[in-house]
């Protein structure tokens, strides 16, 4: 599209223009200019969406938000950029965003050769194919010769061409940038599949179907072809600023471990269990040793909640999209969500 | 006499700074260097940024493996070829839909600006409401338009609508029709066709001579056409007539055999023939109205017919006024099918953007795609600057 040439353009320009050092100085940036930039994909119900309101929310809004607090005690303090998957990382190395929450999946190849960071993982999610009822498929080995729809520059794309030459099969892609344009194109029969990480298949079951047909209409194959870590991603240089933003993440997840939420953690800040003390700052030091408010942890779990709130508001049993916590349920619980020891 | 007087005045020594030739030359000087010191410090900074954030930089990663599919390829292409071929790729789907766009446009133009002349009412009131109703819609619009319609009002592919005694598919999937398997014969028809095409030219050329020279007509055009037939399919003959075709069939998902041609293709294909044809018009027209009118009158004089002045008379002349904006026209085309990738035709820029994003080297692709385009724009100027001067007014 011209919108992601002029953007690799005006990124482009911000290379060659820009003088100053950056490394060391995003915190500061941020903190002079009041607000974190965060960066959000287009639109994806559940992780990334405006509201009616235009008020931005889901899953990985709220780790922007939950920065947010920690740095400034008031979660509300973000701007958000709609960028494509082919904007984004251009957009955090050029210094347009800070933190990059646009469902991007962390390789090898990302966190080093693109000057980036990934500092966690909010969501461990995996590539699945969303196909409708009545093309009769049951299993993603039925798929040879399928017409895939798909989003270009992905590593949904590149794992897409690796499954099917695995398993000697062959497919046409349609490959289009905007979620929106490849989501009509699916829905209008352009395509026999529509394939991408299963959280935003679920995330387009539950929201885009177009009347007449409905949710019942469309299944997600069982096979997981992938394993897609959704991290938020900074620009490398500044440690400071990544490490905010690894424990901001952590801090959600070290609440709900142990049972803060957003609606006792004022009576928790009463508490006598020592672990509690340091998270919430009643015991100072963790703060400080992040540069930030001792009371970050209480900022962020009063103001976005923490991360099993986080996940069934907008993502699971409390919403549309119905996911199952799956692999992102706590370790104690049987998954890969862990936060290392807060002391 | 004060001419004398001024010019045998002997020199008066001028300070350099009052000198124009000296201050010329300075001005010069200090306006290229600092363009060059600006040049320095812009790839200078640029290195030294790159290198700060540990970003990679150079041509290496064109030769690593792609990883990614594209849906409609003129050469062979497979996930496990080079970024370099995948780029390629996307060049010749560039071309084609540019190549055939420019051909059809001029085409469709030509007819919409005449018949805006024509004296038919109804005719010339069609000609100027198309004309006016693409060249004032953005061309993004169009495409959206043309890829909506063909992927929601054909059917699925189990329902596809047959043409032709079920020889030929319409689909959401695109058109499937058959062709011939390849054969060797068909290499000699290629090279018979070049040959017919060379014979043709050369008949033509000679006709022209014999008609100046003797005024005897020769039906060259029909003779011409004759071979560029007959040849290919006299080969095609004496080869055996291999006629095995490869049929289009629904298998699994989707049509197998035959060949296709894309919604996305066609949809890009149609925006930017039927946008573009509306401007050829307009300029097409303007040219015939630029002739003066006795024009018409005196090849009537001489007793041609209408066709015959139109095509040798007007058009002829009216080719100087067309030839230059249609350059830019065709520059226009060329550069508008990168619109391509807001409906997923798999072009130049598609294939760049993906790279782009999988490799991260932001600067060396759009590198790449400035070269592609300045070289291939440069090259329709040059042809059209050439054909502009072999067709201009000779002074005698």
């Amino acid at each position: 599209m011209r919108n992601t040439l002029a953007a690799t353009a005006a990124s482009i320009v911000a290379f060659i223009t820009s003088s100053t050092a950056m490394a060391g100085k995003d915190l500061d940036a941020i903190k002079a200019r009041g607000a974190l930039n965060c960066g959000v994909g287009i639109g994806t119900a559940g992780f990334m969406l405006a509201d009616s309101q235009g008020k931005w929310r889901g899953l990985s809004v709220d780790v922007c938000r939950a920065v947010a607090a920690a740095i400034f005690g008031d979660a509300e303090k973000v701007k958000y950029a709609p960028l494509t998957s082919q904007q984004r990382f251009t957009a955090v190395q050029s210094g347009e965003v800070d933190i990059v929450m646009g469902n991007a999946t962390w390789t090898l190849t990302r966190d080093t050769a693109l000057g980036l960071d990934f500092t966690g993982v909010y969501y461990y999610d995996g590539q699945s194919f969303l196909v409708p009822k009545t093309l009769g498929v049951k299993s993603a080995r039925e798929l040879g010769g399928a017409t895939v729809c798909v989003a270009p520059g992905t590593t949904t794309e590149l794992n897409l061409a690796d499954y099917f030459r695995a398993n000697k099969m062959t497919f046409k892609p349609v490959v289009i940038e905007k979620v929106d344009e490849i989501r009509a194109a699916f829905f209008a029969g352009r395509c026999d599949v529509y394939t991408t990480d299963a959280s935003s298949l679920a995330a387009t079951r539950a929201a885009n179907v177009p009347p007449p047909r409905t949710f019942d209409d469309f299944v997600i194959l069982p096979e997981i072809i992938s394993k897609e870590p959704l991290g938020p991603v900074v620009r490398h240089g500044d440690s400071q600023f990544a490490d905010i933003v690894r424990w901001a993440l952590y801090a959600m997840v070290e609440a709900e471990e142990h049972g803060i939420t957003s609606k006792n953690v004022d009576e928790m800040l009463k508490s006598d269990n020592p672990a509690i003390k340091r998270i919430l700052g009643v015991t100072p030091g963790m703060g400080k040793a992040l540069g930030i408010d001792e009371r970050w942890v209480y900022n962020i779990v009063k103001q976005v909640g923490n991360y099993g709130e986080s996940f069934d508001r907008n993502v699971g049993k409390d919403s549309p999209l119905k996911i199952d916590r799956g692999l992102n349920r706590l370790w104690s619980q049987g998954g890969l969500q862990y936060s290392p020891p807060f002391r | 006499m004060a001419v004398e007087a001024l010019g045998s005045a002997p020199r008066t020594k001028v300070a350099p700074w009052n000198d124009p030739t000296v201050r010329g030359w300075v001005f010069q000087v200090v306006v290229v260097g600092l363009v060059g010191l600006l040049a320095w410090y812009l790839v200078d900074n640029t290195i030294t940024n790159l290198e700060r954030q540990k970003i990679a930089s150079g041509f290496h990663y064109l030769g690593r493996e792609a990883g990614f599919e594209i849906g409609d390829t003129m050469v062979e292409y497979s996930p496990a070829s080079t970024y370099a071929r995948a780029i390629y790729v996307g060049m010749l789907n560039t071309l084609k839909v540019s190549v055939l766009g420019i051909i059809m446009a001029t085409f469709l133009g030509t007819l919409l600006g005449i018949g805006r002349l024509s004296n038919n009412w109804l005719l010339s009131k069609i000609c100027e409401w198309y004309v006016e109703a693409f060249r004032n819609v953005p061309l993004l619009l169009w495409l959206f338009l043309f890829y909506k319609l063909i992927s929601e009002a054909f059917p699925g592919p189990r329902q596809a609508i047959s043409a032709f005694w079920g020889t030929v598919f319409l689909s959401n999937r695109g058109v499937y029709f058959p062709v011939p398997l390849a054969d060797a014969v068909f290499k000699w028809m290629g090279v018979a066709l070049l040959v017919a095409i060379a014979g043709a030219w050369a008949l033509h050329r000679w006709a022209r001579r014999r008609q100046d020279a003797t005024g005897q007509p020769f039906p060259s055009i029909i003779a011409g056409t004759g071979l560029i037939v007959g040849l290919p399919v006299l080969v095609w003959l004496l080869g055996g007539a291999p006629h095995h075709m490869s049929w289009p069939a629904l298998k699994g998902f989707n049509f197998d055999g035959g060949s296709v041609i894309q919604p996305e293709f066609t949809a890009l294909l149609f925006g930017l023939v039927l946008y573009t044809s509306a401007f050829v018009a307009e300029i097409v027209r303007s040219g015939i109205l630029a002739l003066h009118k006795g024009q018409t009158e005196a090849a009537a004089a001489l007793g041609l017919t209408r066709g015959q002045s139109m095509r040798l008379v007007l058009l002829p002349q009216a080719l100087r006024v067309i030839v230059p904006p249609m350059t830019s026209q065709y520059l226009n085309i060329t550069k508008n099918s990168s619109l391509a990738i807001a409906i997923g035709y798999p072009d130049l820029v598609a294939s760049i953007n993906v790279t782009i994003n999988q490799t991260g080297q932001a600067i060396e692709n759009v590198l790449i795609i400035m070269a592609a385009y300045l070289s291939v724009s440069l090259s329709i100027s040059a042809f059209m600057n050439w054909y502009n001067k072999r067709i201009a007014l000779r002074e005698r």
